[in-house]
């Protein structure tokens, strides 16, 4: 059981989340027209094993988006801030 | 070595059995190879084996971080169909199945191939009329495919759940009469020693950890045995695709994901076939030894750790419990989770790579088990020829730019909802 530090609620268990998406990647100017940064903003990941960067939705708790850093082959949990801050 | 039958089965039993051979040697690496392929699971020894066999090419080294068939070889299901209904799959996975039809006498090595029948339950008339279609599609090609209502699944299958209490009440079934289990362990063995008997290199405990470049092509890979040279390196790793791509410096449209399953405690034999729940993701079977083999839905977030979370085993029990209520105060003996290299369309890839000398062979998602056989014959031919098989001309990378994705469940680039 993963547990999650959400700046709101404290830690939490994994259950009361959803999973969003990784969250290293940003959305390109919606005036882009370069074809290649929209298909690497879609498809496109660097899959790290290791740190990495990810939403979550506390969508049982406070029902805020948090990004988390989180280990990906050992899980450790690092920072956890809410998303509309981190997104400034 | 030599070759394994009733007679020499007796032979040895006459010495005690205590002159067996190894089945495949344990060489040293050599410092070049013609070609290279990392990952020494179900996959990469699949290629070797058809490269050596179907091409003729003998100087090939597997190499592999740990042992034979550790990774998702050996952490799968074991279920073997080919029902499925896109442009591009349907053909590719009827190959694999063929192959596996043969594949016990082509190895000289019984992989316990055992065609025991697939259903795929329906809940909804949404759901049987998508069943439906997939059916025609698959009889279109010439695949076996059979729509049951609900009293034919009732008559075949009678210990689900027809009461009124069925949180999802079975409506029928798409039935696969070809599709069945194999025994894992037993492919990756048979693979690594008919491949060693053409001469292939079997280099286990050996982690790749870098390339070796020339002029901005890939010419070898650097390991914890030292450089090995090739001509051309095979990616061919599953889960950690993505990880021996970055060091490459390339980006892959795949995510890693811990997918889980389960082993019960022995039962007398019950589930004869294999059943897969419609309602939500989990599929079961009975194994030789009694025990029921269970797997479910994806952990959901970005793993390499090749252990599973408690809340999927609660709900992979819980879909258990709903589907077949009488296993309810069963015991379950054991669980474990695989990396699976999701794709964003759910479809995989064996492709060259934006890199001279650099091919891929991954984003297999749940589905590599049963891909193996057409996977590394593919593989085998794309290596060898340098242009792919026309039943695999469409796992390419740029199918995406090209907006030729290859969705079979229709969710869009969302590695963790295939």
């Amino acid at each position: 059981m993963l547990r999650i530090n959400c700046p709101v609620c404290g830690l939490r268990d994994e259950t009361e989340f959803t999973y969003g998406a990784d969250a290293s990647v940003t959305r390109p100017d919606m005036n882009e027209t370069d074809v290649n940064a929209w298909l690497d903003y879609v498809f496109n990941r660097d899959n790290p094993r290791g740190p990495h960067q990810e939403y979550w939705h506390h969508v049982q708790g406070c029902r805020q988006w948090l990004v988390l850093e989180r280990n990906t082959l050992t899980h450790e949990m690092g920072d956890c801030r809410l998303a509309k801050e981190v997104s400034k | 070595m030599g070759y394994y039958s009733a007679f020499s089965i007796f032979r040895h039993a006459l010495s005690g059995n205590k002159n067996w051979g190894r089945a495949w040697r344990d060489p040293a690496p050599k410092p070049a190879y013609d070609v290279v392929i990392v990952g020494g699971g179900g996959h990469g020894l699949a290629t070797a084996y058809y490269l050596a066999k179907e091409h003729g090419i003998k100087n090939i080294a597997v190499i592999e971080k740990g042992w034979l068939g550790g990774g998702n070889t050996g952490r799968n299901t074991t279920i073997v169909r080919s029902n499925y209904m896109m442009p591009g799959n349907t053909l590719f996975y009827e190959h694999s199945l063929k192959l596996w039809e043969d594949l016990s006498q082509d190895l000289n090595y019984n992989v316990m191939i055992s065609q025991r029948g697939q259903y795929n339950l329906c809940h909804s008339q949404g759901q049987m009329d998508a069943a439906r279609r997939r059916g025609n599609v698959m009889r279109a090609n010439g695949i076996d495919a059979e729509l049951f209502d609900r009293n034919e699944v009732r008559e075949r299958l009678p210990y689900l759940d027809y009461s009124n209490n069925a949180r999802f009440p079975v409506q029928g079934a798409i039935f696969q009469s070809r599709a069945g289990t194999a025994r894992h362990d037993a492919v990756a063995w048979g693979y690594a020693r008919a491949a060693d008997q053409c001469g292939v290199d079997i280099i286990q405990q050996c982690e790749v950890q870098g390339y070796l470049w020339e002029n901005g092509k890939v010419v070898g890979v650097e390991t914890t045995k030292g450089p090995i040279r090739a001509n051309k390196v095979g990616l061919a790793v599953a889960g950690h695709s993505g990880h021996l791509a970055t060091k490459a410096g390339l980006r892959l449209p795949i995510e890693s994901h811990a997918l889980q399953a389960f082993v019960s405690e022995p039962l007398k034999p019950m589930v004869d076939t294999v059943i897969s729940y419609g309602a939500a993701h989990f599929y079961i079977s009975q194994s030789d030894k009694g025990g029921l083999v269970m797997g479910g839905d994806l952990d959901g977030y970005n793993s390499y750790a090749q252990r599973g979370g408690l809340p999927i085993v609660e709900h992979s029990m819980a879909c258990a419990k709903a589907l077949v209520p009488s296993i309810s105060r069963l015991r379950l003996l054991r669980h474990w989770a695989g990396i699976m290299d999701m794709s964003m369309d759910g479809s995989p890839f064996i492709t060259k790579t934006s890199i001279d000398g650099l091919y891929l062979n991954g984003g297999w998602c749940y589905g590599g088990f049963k891909a193996t056989p057409a996977s590394g014959w593919n593989f085998a031919w794309l290596l060898a020829k340098d242009e792919p098989h026309e039943e695999a001309a469409e796992f390419t990378l740029d199918r995406f730019e090209r907006g030729y994705q290859i969705d079979e469940k229709g969710v869009g680039p969302q590695p963790n909802a295939h």
